[in-house]
């Protein structure tokens, strides 16, 4: 089993879109914080195949999208000082700070390098003991682990050329932010499976609770989604709440708990700035007091810089569901791929990059 | 023993050039040096009738109509599972020339040369070239060198010019599709980038994936010998299938569709570009070409194609639809699941995906 066709089937999506449209009987609004299945839901098109009244919100789960202006800023400062070798993720590159972005940055003379992997970064950081290696640390708990062991590593080997710039936000506040808004008509949420893969599942549980939405792990496959899709319309229509996982081939109820382990060895949980959301409290990761020296932000002394947003782009509610990339007068116009105002432009996991490449 | 002229360097030595022998400044200047790189790399390994003559130009006979490109080729690294710059430059000419239906006539190639380049290297490439170009049947007539300093070059850059006579009946390109034509593609996709990226991130796949690096000149002669009437060929590049599906609609005016699950992708590419966020729609090829010929002839000619070890991959994808008065044509993939979405050309490279 190669787990590529096998949860691509056409004839399974086809059993599984039916029972959707059996069992559906009113219109119920899900959302999905996850940039995988958002590419993944625009891809496929399975909202064009679902019923139109299953109204599918594309959250705040494109951890590029959510990586604050101020952030970027930051790490384009450091990229540019002489002696710095920044190394990245690649879909980073594009998004643009107040002024640039990373591949201008690059073009203009900065050594910046994309990487597969935050270990590579610590082997280039091994082999250029005379450069500072800046390692751009972005994503969901999904990354934290390999995040966290790079520091890890460069730690017991004494490395002192190396250095996360680190922007990590966690998904249970995401959701709580947006459930708890007095706007909020989002019913039921498809739970990111590969931060379940990391976490488990036992943040969700309260909130299911408190605030009555079903909540199902789900992958990122077509028959993933459209599985989530129908144990959360079945939830809803029943009328009962609470967290599902069918997402069992990747994600056990405790999670990984020695990627757990080294998450809470390595970072701490503090306040994080989020693109188009604001701060929200507890949010985000930091690197821990034993690790603080292979913070970038304090050895490169980078706190003072500080950006606002772009007053035209409107992603913070296209992030939080409230409109759809289309509705945005930007769209389209102002705002494409090649002159992005914000992030889920630029991201291949931003929900309006999704739609301006497969639909518009 | 005679006279010989004051400080001259005699450089007829036999020995060839050893592993720590490398490029310098010298290489390109004009000189004796530069004179003995020449002979015993470039004559020694392309050897043919006007590089034998060092004449600033070569002189070649063509009746009829000639098709004319040029290229450039920057890749890193030189050497890659399946082929090297040298195979690159000469396949890619070779194959810009038969897109037009013309039969490879000639070809010119110019090295810029970084210092530091070890001179084995350059004789590899120089050797692979010509292997190639003898298997291409065409001849490599003319050349130049230059030589910059270490760290502007990158090793080697290599451009090239190319030069053959149109063998197809009428004029082949986008203006010459009609809506009903058969878009077909002469076999799997996205080798080539895979295989290049894997080498330089130092991916090890336990499959290894091979750049298809191919002539592509025995296909199309092939066709345009059948009688087929051939509407459109572009080797899929740069950019891979979608950009030259987009090229083909915006120069056509046609809006072009394709049915994703016909679209042939091996099992390891698909894998690779998986793990990797990558669309193999997207991925460059170096083998592969789109053919457009009417609908009522793809049966036929996919069974010329076929025939040619280069296109014995070769299927069909889609067709090209009818325009809508007032819609700006596109690209629109039908997915295996019976959705439709649009597949436009990116803004830039494909950059892999975070997570």
């Amino acid at each position: 089993m190669k787990y590529l066709d096998e949860f691509r089937d056409p004839g399974m999506a086809k059993g599984l879109l039916r029972e959707i449209a059996r069992t559906l009987t009113r219109p119920w609004t899900l959302m999905e914080i996850c940039g995988g299945q958002t590419h993944s839901i625009v891809k496929y098109g399975l909202e064009d195949l679902l019923p139109p009244t299953l109204t599918l919100v594309h959250g705040p789960g494109c951890p590029v999208c959510v990586t604050s202006v101020e952030v970027l800023d930051r790490a384009m400062a450091v990229a540019q000082r002489p002696g710095v070798l920044f190394t990245s993720f690649g879909d980073m590159l594009r998004v643009p700070g107040s002024k640039t972005d990373l591949l201008k940055v690059k073009a203009a003379g900065g050594d910046v390098r994309i990487v597969y992997s935050p270990l590579d970064a610590v082997q280039i950081a091994r082999d250029n003991p005379t450069r500072e290696v800046v390692f751009f640390a972005v994503g969901f708990e999904t990354t934290a682990p390999a995040n966290a062991m790079a520091v890890y590593q460069a730690h017991r080997e004494g490395l002192k050329n190396f250095s996360l710039l680190v922007s990590h936000v966690l998904v249970p506040p995401a959701m709580e932010a947006i459930l708890s808004d007095p706007g909020n008509k989002v019913q039921g949420f498809l739970a990111a499976g590969h931060v379940c893969t990391v976490m488990g599942t036992s943040e969700y549980v309260p909130l299911a609770k408190k605030y009555k939405v079903p909540i199902v792990v789900t992958g990122f496959e077509p028959l993933d989604v459209l599985q989530g899709i129908l144990l959360c319309v079945r939830q809803l229509e029943k009328g009962s709440y609470g967290v599902e996982n069918p997402y069992l081939r990747t994600a056990r109820d405790g999670g990984n708990p020695g990627a757990q382990n080294l998450i809470s060895e390595v970072f701490r949980v503090i306040t994080r700035k989020w693109r188009g959301l604001g701060e929200i409290s507890a949010s985000g990761l930091g690197l821990s007091e034993p690790y603080a020296a292979y913070d970038a932000e304090t050895k490169f002394s980078l706190q003072g810089i500080s950006a606002e947003e772009s007053p035209e782009c409107r992603s913070g509610e296209v992030l939080t569901g409230k409109i759809r990339p289309q509705a945005c007068e930007a769209f389209g116009k102002t705002c494409t791929p090649e002159h992005p105002l914000g992030a889920p432009m630029v991201s291949s996991e931003g929900a309006c990059s999704a739609y301006f490449r497969y639909r518009r | 023993m005679p006279d010989e002229p004051k400080n001259s360097l005699q450089l007829n030595c036999p020995v060839p050039f050893g592993p720590g022998d490398k490029i310098v400044m010298a290489h390109g200047g004009g000189g004796t040096v530069m004179n003995d790189l020449i002979d015993r790399v470039f004559r020694k390994g392309f050897g043919t009738q006007s590089v034998e003559s060092r004449h600033d130009s070569a002189i070649l006979e063509a009746a009829g109509r000639l098709a004319f490109t040029t290229d450039s080729f920057v890749v890193q690294p030189i050497f890659f599972p399946g082929g090297d710059i040298g195979s690159l430059s000469v396949f890619g000419t070779v194959n810009d020339l038969a897109m037009a239906g013309a039969r490879p006539m000639a070809l010119s190639c110019a090295f810029i040369l970084e210092e530091g380049l070890p001179i084995q290297d350059l004789e590899r490439v120089v050797s692979s070239m010509r292997r190639t170009a003898d298997e291409a049947g065409v001849a490599l007539v003319t050349g130049d060198t230059k030589v910059v300093d270490k760290g502007k070059g990158d090793g080697m850059f290599v451009t090239t010019a190319g030069i053959g006579e149109v063998l197809a009946p009428h004029p082949i390109g986008p203006q010459a599709i009609r809506p009903g034509d058969a878009i077909l593609v002469s076999g799997d996709l996205g080798r080539h980038g895979v295989a290049i990226l894997a080498v330089r991130q130092g991916l090890a796949f336990e499959t290894e994936v091979v750049s298809d690096c191919a002539c592509l000149w025995p296909a199309v002669k092939a066709l345009l010998e059948s009688g087929v009437e051939v509407h459109g060929l572009r080797d899929l590049t740069r950019g891979g299938l979608a950009a030259t599906l987009n090229e083909f609609t915006r120069d056509s005016g046609f809006p072009l569709s394709v049915e994703e699950s016909l679209v042939p992708v091996s099992g390891p590419v698909r894998s690779s570009c998986e793990i990797l966020g990558l669309d193999p729609l997207y991925v460059a090829n170096e083998g592969r070409f789109a053919i457009f010929v009417p609908g009522d002839q793809s049966d036929r000619a996919l069974k010329v194609l076929r025939c040619i070890p280069v296109s014995s991959g070769a299927v069909r994808i889609g067709k090209v639809e009818t325009a809508i008065p007032g819609e700006s044509p596109r690209v629109t993939l039908h997915t295996p699941l019976g959705s439709e979405r649009y597949l436009d050309l990116l803004s830039g490279e494909q950059l892999p995906r975070i997570c």
